[in-house]
């Protein structure tokens, strides 16, 4: 078992303007330890992209980050509504954001196909009513 | 092309310009931020109509070179702020997207 450097963050579910704090922390810790621009920009998207989908669906939650030399593993949770149909909520262009948040540029049903799209492991743990667990593992070697 | 290059051949207006030694290679078009984090690459120049202060994470994250702000959008200063913090360029013209597009292209 290898050892791993641990980041925690309290994502606020209030903020939209300051969404991507973390995912920003991240990076620059990445970048502080060597890692290679396109890991860390496919690490810093797909947290980014969960961030903003704890805010605009789930009133935020918590974001863990695991750094090993071979990979990184970033866990998000949260106590939101939780997903009713996974495989519907993964297709491009499926939204359930409100034309607030799509005024912003988000809402567009890409959130979840790119946290897809740039990890090389995801899983999807939600229960209705409880909230939502997703964890992707980006492979570093 | 560098970005203080691109910025001084098509009198581009330097918003914020914190890296303009930054190599510009390629570029994306789009508002909706998923599909800029989808599709854009790094290095990219990245043109949109987008002003609110989630352009300056979606640059830096997608790690594109810089901004171009189309259509004579302009930024409020706390967005101005951030992106100096940050390390993103932005710059301003008031041409829409497709005309800016077509006459950097041929450059990236």
């Amino acid at each position: 078992m290898t050892d791993s450097l641990t980041f925690h963050f309290d994502v606020d579910g209030e903020n939209f303007v300051s969404a991507g704090q973390a995912s920003v922390q991240v990076k620059k810790n990445l970048r502080e330890l060597g890692f290679p621009p396109e890991i860390i920009r496919r690490v810093s998207i797909a947290m980014y992209e969960g961030e903003i989908n704890m805010v605009i669906h789930a009133g935020g939650g918590t974001a863990d980050v695991d750094v090993f030399e071979d990979r990184i593993v970033i866990v998000l949770s949260d106590h939101g509504p939780g997903i009713p149909d996974i495989d519907l909520a993964m297709q491009e262009g499926y939204s359930t954001a409100t034309d607030n948040v799509r005024s912003l540029g988000f809402g567009a049903g890409m959130g979840l196909p790119n946290m897809k799209r740039y990890t090389d492991e995801m899983r999807i743990d939600s229960t209705v009513g409880k909230g939502t667990v997703i964890t992707m593992c980006i492979l570093c070697s | 092309m560098t970005v203080n290059e691109l910025t001084e051949k098509y009198g581009l207006s330097p918003v914020i310009v914190p890296e303009g030694e930054r190599e510009i290679r390629g570029g994306y078009c789009g508002d909706l931020l998923s599909w800029v984090m989808g599709r854009a690459q790094q290095d990219n120049v990245w043109i949109t109509i987008m002003s609110n202060m989630n352009i300056v994470a979606v640059a830096s994250l997608s790690d594109v070179s810089a901004v171009v702000l189309a259509e004579g959008v302009s930024l409020e200063q706390s967005v101005i702020d951030t992106a100096a913090a940050k390390g993103v360029n932005i710059l301003a013209s008031e041409k829409g997207a497709f005309e800016l597009a077509a006459l950097i292209a041929p450059d990236v």
